[in-house]
């Protein structure tokens, strides 16, 4: 592509070498080897045209063949041949096992980072761009540091033990052939500035058309629900035509390099050819000599067009780099204080004392929120979109952590208590259903891994599943695919009932757990909600308000307050907003 | 492979003109080991300064003369890609436009969009490089095996042996290497995918304690592919070192044989380093054809993925066709009496004895359904999840084809009506609210093609938009972006209900499309709708029994079968599966109203 203009290093990029260098740091040895087998072969492999220049002199003409000098010169090129070969195998499989597992350190600590960053991370960063970072960037900075290492290093050895062989041979020639190459590194640069206006647009219509066939693709059957095809394929192929035209002038310049660089080095083996020759009839110079210079001369200029590559990927690398370490030093969750203490088993009373928080630290929020909840208890959410409901399971669970006050369970600050513990004593389901893409089996049992089957059943009965499950293929085992596969939404929230039925905890949270099941199916799981309910602490967010009718305390949200509190007849008696909202729902 | 040939033929002159120029460029390269011999053999050896310096000048010639074959070939092969690339990417979004919704949902959308982008662009990368490379590199190595015998049979005997070697090394690495790093890459799709997975089920992961476990699958994962990494990456750093050597050996052989041809007097010092250099040609251009072949294998399974799609039939366009029309009434058979009748008594859209199922192996979706609707009539639809809601209206725009049974519009099969003319009649707000990037105004005529902004007005003000657009104070200018993020889901839904709206259809279709919008603004929206649709036929699918409980007539669906079909009141009595959900969803008191 495009060779940009080579910037320095600055500051940052410095820092960024310094840390790469200190996960190399283990593989030390081996890369001491590395670079150490490769100025062997660089030396060996080079010296071989001299070699060859030498067996050429030793043939002069007819009857004129020095064939012992011949054999020894053979002799040492076998020797060279070999040792350069074992040599450059053994270097590119240290390269390769350096930098495949360089790459896995990293790319392993990087996803055990991400399982200690806060919530407020993960859910403020597209996860797109975490796992191109995880996977692509990684992948990047492995090629281009590790490897561009490597072949930095060998390339400039090239150039130097060349132009040391070369000035060895002779002075002029050496001198012209430095003097020369450095047209090419013009003619590339010159084709690189021209065309790099053509390859920005070409990014650009690139872009602009991978957009639109993703909106327009991706929502293919509401353009065909308004006969819309025609239009759209219109002004597809209007893009289509403009990114053809730039595409054809970039891949065009682009494709210059090459010949314009070959025709360079022609033009200097030409020279050197002449030259040679030339210095060869005056007697200054043998036929052997003249073809390791022509050799050299064309080996010469690959090297540096190797570098130039090379550098622009490695600053590729170093920018992905500094993306990857970006992620590294985002700040973790606190870990639990030492004096944390377990919570083993909890009675299930919950106390939310003053508690203040906002996710956007600019916007209020929670405001002073107060609600003490017993044990065995059902607490109610209820609310309009966006006045906190599911803010506050966020905040019971410890996924954020409140700004001000306090929230107690037991009566101990959750603070206090160790994070798995707490976790361990909740259970929930969410509306977004995850499951993993794993057999039915491991996701019914994702919370208790030593399940027997029968529990296993038991719970998938229990939560309404067990009929679809058999139905399928291959029943328990059947293997989801990504987000659930070809499970419809409602056969997911089941399977994530199910998967909390298994490993019941004193306290359960259900976020709009089933919203996606049909009224009727969510009836029948309700006798399964209740019975699992009894004695145990539980916090119910909906929107159906049918569904929250029975509980012993509903909390009316507001913009982040608890508006109303109380029973459900108690609510309606009082012919507040709880009362407006229920009304609404049936009224036609 | 054909239709990249169709495309190629179309610019026939540059297709064989790039390759063509590649190959004299070959030629003039090939010729310079020539000239180097002579200017040792003749010149140095005869001392010959003036024809030393001819020499040389031949050979900037032939590097001038090169430079200018290459760069006609690269604008040549460019051009031709570039018209491939276009026409194929025109050809495939517009085949990907006739495709029917079960192609559609077969393929997903993820699939075609990657077709649409990745797989072309690889496809167009190959065609440039094929013709650019593809007859060049063979070429040299047979030219320079040419060349080798012009200088002598015996010498050329090592190019006979070294070039089969070669090509053995340099092919059978690639193909031993090939398919391990497409495993590679599969795993790195693998790794990808479950760092996908555990971000987003964060919250789950931490609820249930699995981070360690969860790390611990990871690392697993991980270390397989280091593994198969190092391991394929063995093989393939076995290919320079071993080219070398062959190279370096043949150069061996040939310096021996030579240094006795020489002592023979057969051939000179030149000839020997004209040998030499032609070895070397070929090295280079058998490890370029070797990336050529990697590239082409790539573009070449993309070729196969992009006409997979290719071969996906088109929509039935109607059975316009006179064979289609008799076989349509064949298939009905003696139905035909019925649809004269629908037409005599003017019934506006009728089912009957409706089955469908989304493939032949699949069980029905829906079974026997008959219905007969007037116009002005309103039928609420309701069921649990996987009833057939969705389904039974699809079948009315012909997103899927009844499996048996027909549907009629005004007495006509709608198979027998164009597309394009039955689709206009009909407003459809799917489910998921889509709408694209652009203004309201651009999003607003997709429902009418030269709506006023009088008409989207009112159409906004029925479907209970108009408060929110004019809050925002842009107007019909508001900027709505990319699957219309800069709104609420509510917002969006009312916004999809109003572009139906504006075509004023004959047949509105509402897919369970107010379910993100509060009761109020629900049941205001119904009640300015039923004002509004006074001459169509509106179908309102519900999971809220709120929502459809006022329609003319309810359609209780179950399994895909009818389980009910009337007025609220007498469905309560009567159908038990209507009382279950409406006992689900509102107190008896509240039902019975």
């Amino acid at each position: 592509m495009a060779r940009q203009k080579i910037r320095k290093l600055n500051q940052e990029d410095k820092k960024t070498l310094l840390r790469v260098l200190r996960y190399i740091r283990q593989y030390r040895h081996l890369v001491l080897l590395s670079l150490l087998l490769s100025a062997l072969s660089v030396v060996m492999s080079l010296y071989i045209p001299v070699l060859i220049g030498r067996a050429v002199d030793r043939m002069v003409g007819k009857g004129e063949v020095d064939f012992r000098a011949l054999f020894g010169i053979l002799r040492l090129m076998l020797f060279f041949i070999f040792a350069s070969a074992l040599s450059q195998w053994l270097m590119n499989h240290i390269n390769n096992i350096v930098s495949y597992h360089v790459v896995e350190d990293i790319r392993t600590k990087l996803f055990s980072r991400i399982q200690c960053l806060p919530l407020s991370y993960l859910d403020s960063h597209p996860a797109g761009d975490t796992v191109s970072r995880v996977i692509t960037d990684i992948d990047q900075f492995s090629q281009g540091l590790l490897l561009g290492f490597s072949q930095l290093f060998t390339g400039l050895l090239t150039i130097l033990e060349t132009l040391i062989f070369l000035f060895f041979i002779d002075i002029r020639i050496a001198l012209l052939v430095v003097f020369l190459t450095p047209l090419s590194f013009l003619a590339a640069s010159f084709i690189a500035k021209s065309s790099y206006r053509l390859f920005r647009h070409q990014s650009e219509l690139r872009g602009e058309i991978t957009a639109y066939t993703n909106e327009m693709l991706g929502n293919l059957k509401v353009v065909k629900a308004f006969s819309r095809e025609r239009e759209s394929t219109e002004r597809f192929s209007e893009i289509n035509q403009k990114l053809s035209g730039y595409s054809m002038r970039a891949t065009f310049f682009s494709s210059l390099v090459n010949p314009a660089t070959r025709f360079i080095n022609a033009l200097v083996y030409a020279l050197v050819g002449m030259t040679g020759a030339v210095f060869s009839i005056q007697g200054t110079l043998t036929v052997g000599e003249l073809s390791a210079a022509l050799s050299y001369a064309t080996q010469y200029t690959k090297p540096f067009n190797d570098i130039t590559a090379v550098i622009t990927e490695l600053q590729n690398a170093l920018a992905s780099a500094s993306r990857v370490f970006e992620l590294m030093d985002e700040p973790g969750i606190l870990p639990d204080p030492k004096d944390a203490e377990q919570l083993p088993e909890a009675r299930g009373e919950v106390g939310i004392s003053h508690v203040f928080f906002s996710y956007d630290k600019t916007k209020t929020l929670l405001q002073d929120l107060t609600v003490r909840i017993k044990p065995g208890e059902t607490a109610a959410i209820v609310g309009p979109t966006g006045c906190g409901k599911s803010t506050l399971i966020n905040l019971l669970m410890r996924f954020y952590e409140v700004d001000r006050g306090s929230i107690e369970v037991d009566r101990r600050d959750i603070r206090h208590i160790t994070r798995e513990s707490l976790r361990n004593n909740f259970g929930m389901v969410l509306q977004e259903t995850w499951l993993k893409s794993a057999s039915i089996r491991d996701n019914i049992a994702y919370g208790k891994k030593d399940a027997s089957e029968e529990e296993i059943i038991e719970a998938a009965k229990k939560a309404h599943c067990d009929s679809f499950i058999r139905k399928m293929e291959k029943g328990y085992d059947t293997v989801l695919g990504e987000d659930g596969g070809s499970l419809s939404q409602g056969q997911k929230q089941l399977l994530c009932i199910a998967r909390l039925m298994l490993r019941l905890p004193p306290m359960l949270i259900l976020d709009e757990a089933t919203s996606s099941i049909d009224t009727r199916t969510e009836l029948h799981i309700q006798h399964a909600f209740d019975r699992m309910m009894q004695g145990r602490t539980a916090f119910i967010v909906a929107h159906r308000l049918s569904t929250i009718r029975n509980a012993d305390l509903i909390l009316v949200m507001k913009e982040g307050n608890i508006i109303e509190k109380g029973r459900h007849e108690e609510l309606l008696q009082k012919g507040g907003f709880y009362k407006k909202l229920y009304e609404s729902q049936f009224d036609s | 492979m054909k239709r990249l040939f169709g495309y190629l033929k179309h610019h026939k002159l540059i297709t064989v003109l790039a390759p063509l120029f590649k190959c004299l460029e070959a030629c003039f390269e090939l010729f310079v080991p020539l000239v180097i011999a002579g200017m040792i053999d003749r010149g140095i050896r005869r001392g010959n300064i003036s024809y030393v310096l001819r020499m040389g000048g031949v050979l900037l010639l032939l590097a001038l003369i090169g430079l200018s074959c290459s760069l006609f070939a690269q604008y040549f092969s460019a051009k031709a890609a570039a018209y491939v690339g276009q026409n194929l990417r025109n050809d495939l979004f517009c085949h990907i436009h006739s495709l029917g919704y079960p192609e559609i949902d077969a393929l997903g959308s993820s699939t075609l969009i990657t077709r649409m982008s990745s797989d072309i662009n690889q496809i167009e990368a190959g065609v440039n490089m094929v013709l650019r490379l593809f007859m060049r590199s063979p070429f040299i190595v047979f030219g320079a095996w040419i060349m080798a015998f012009r200088i002598s049979l015996r010498a050329a005997l090592v190019f006979t042996a070294a070039i089969p070697l070669l090509s053995l090394v340099v092919f059978g690495i690639l193909l031993l290497t090939m398919p391990r790093y497409r495993a590679v890459q599969r795993q790195l799709d693998r790794i990808m995918k479950s760092t996908r997975e555990n971000l987003l089920g964060a919250r789950v992961i931490r609820a249930f304690n699995r981070e360690e476990s969860e790390e611990k699958d990871f690392q697993r994962e991980n270390d397989l592919l280091t593994e198969m990494q190092v391991q394929v990456g063995r093989i393939s750093a076995l290919l320079n070192p071993v080219t070398l050597t062959l190279i370096d050996l043949a150069v061996a052989c040939l310096l021996y044989l030579g240094a006795r041809l020489v002592n023979r007097g057969e051939l000179f010092q030149g000839d020997i380093v004209a040998l030499t250099n032609y070895m070397s040609q070929i090295l280079a251009e058998l490890i370029k054809l070797a990336n050529l072949i990697i590239l082409m294998s790539r573009a070449y399974a993309s070729l196969g993925r992009v006409n997979e799609i290719f071969l996906q039939p088109s929509e039935n366009e109607g059975y316009s066709e006179e064979e289609g029309q008799l076989l349509l009434k064949e298939k009905r058979g003696k139905e035909e009496e019925l649809l004269k009748r629908l037409r005599k008594d003017e019934v506006f859209l009728a089912f009957h004895r409706v089955s469908f199922r989304y493939s032949k192996e699949a069980e029905n979706v829906l079974t026997e359904i008959s219905l007969e609707i007037k116009k002005g009539e309103t039928i609420g639809i309701i069921g649990g999840t996987g009833a057939g809601k969705s389904s039974l209206v699809n079948l009315i725009p012909r997103f899927y084809d009844v499996s048996s049974g027909f549907i009629a519009l005004l007495g006509r099969d709608i198979r027998e009506i164009p597309l394009e003319e039955l689709r206009l009649r009909i407003g459809v707000v799917p489910q998921r609210s889509v709408l694209f990037s652009g203004t309201l105004r651009e999003n607003m005529c997709w429902g009418k093609k030269d709506a006023t902004d009088e008409e989207i007005r009112e159409a906004l003000r029925i479907a209970q938009a108009l408060p929110f657009v004019e809050e925002k104070g842009e107007g019909l200018s508001l900027l709505i972006e990319q699957e219309g993020r800069n709104l609420s889901g509510g917002q969006r839904q009312r916004l999809c209900i109003a572009r139906a709206l504006l075509r004023r259809p004959e047949i509105l279709i509402l897919d369970d499309s107010a379910s993100a919008l509060d009761f109020a603004t629900d049941a205001a929206l119904r009640s300015a709708l039923r004002e509004y649709s006074k001459d169509s036929a509106v179908f309102l699918i519900s999971q809220r029994v709120a929502s459809v409980r006022n329609s003319d007539r309810i359609l209780v669906l179950e399994d895909g079968h009818m389980a009910g079909l009337g007025k609220h009141d007498l469905l309560f009595r009567e159908s038990p599966v209507y009382r279950e959900i409406c006992l689900s969803q509102l107190s008896r008191e509240e039902a019975e109203e």
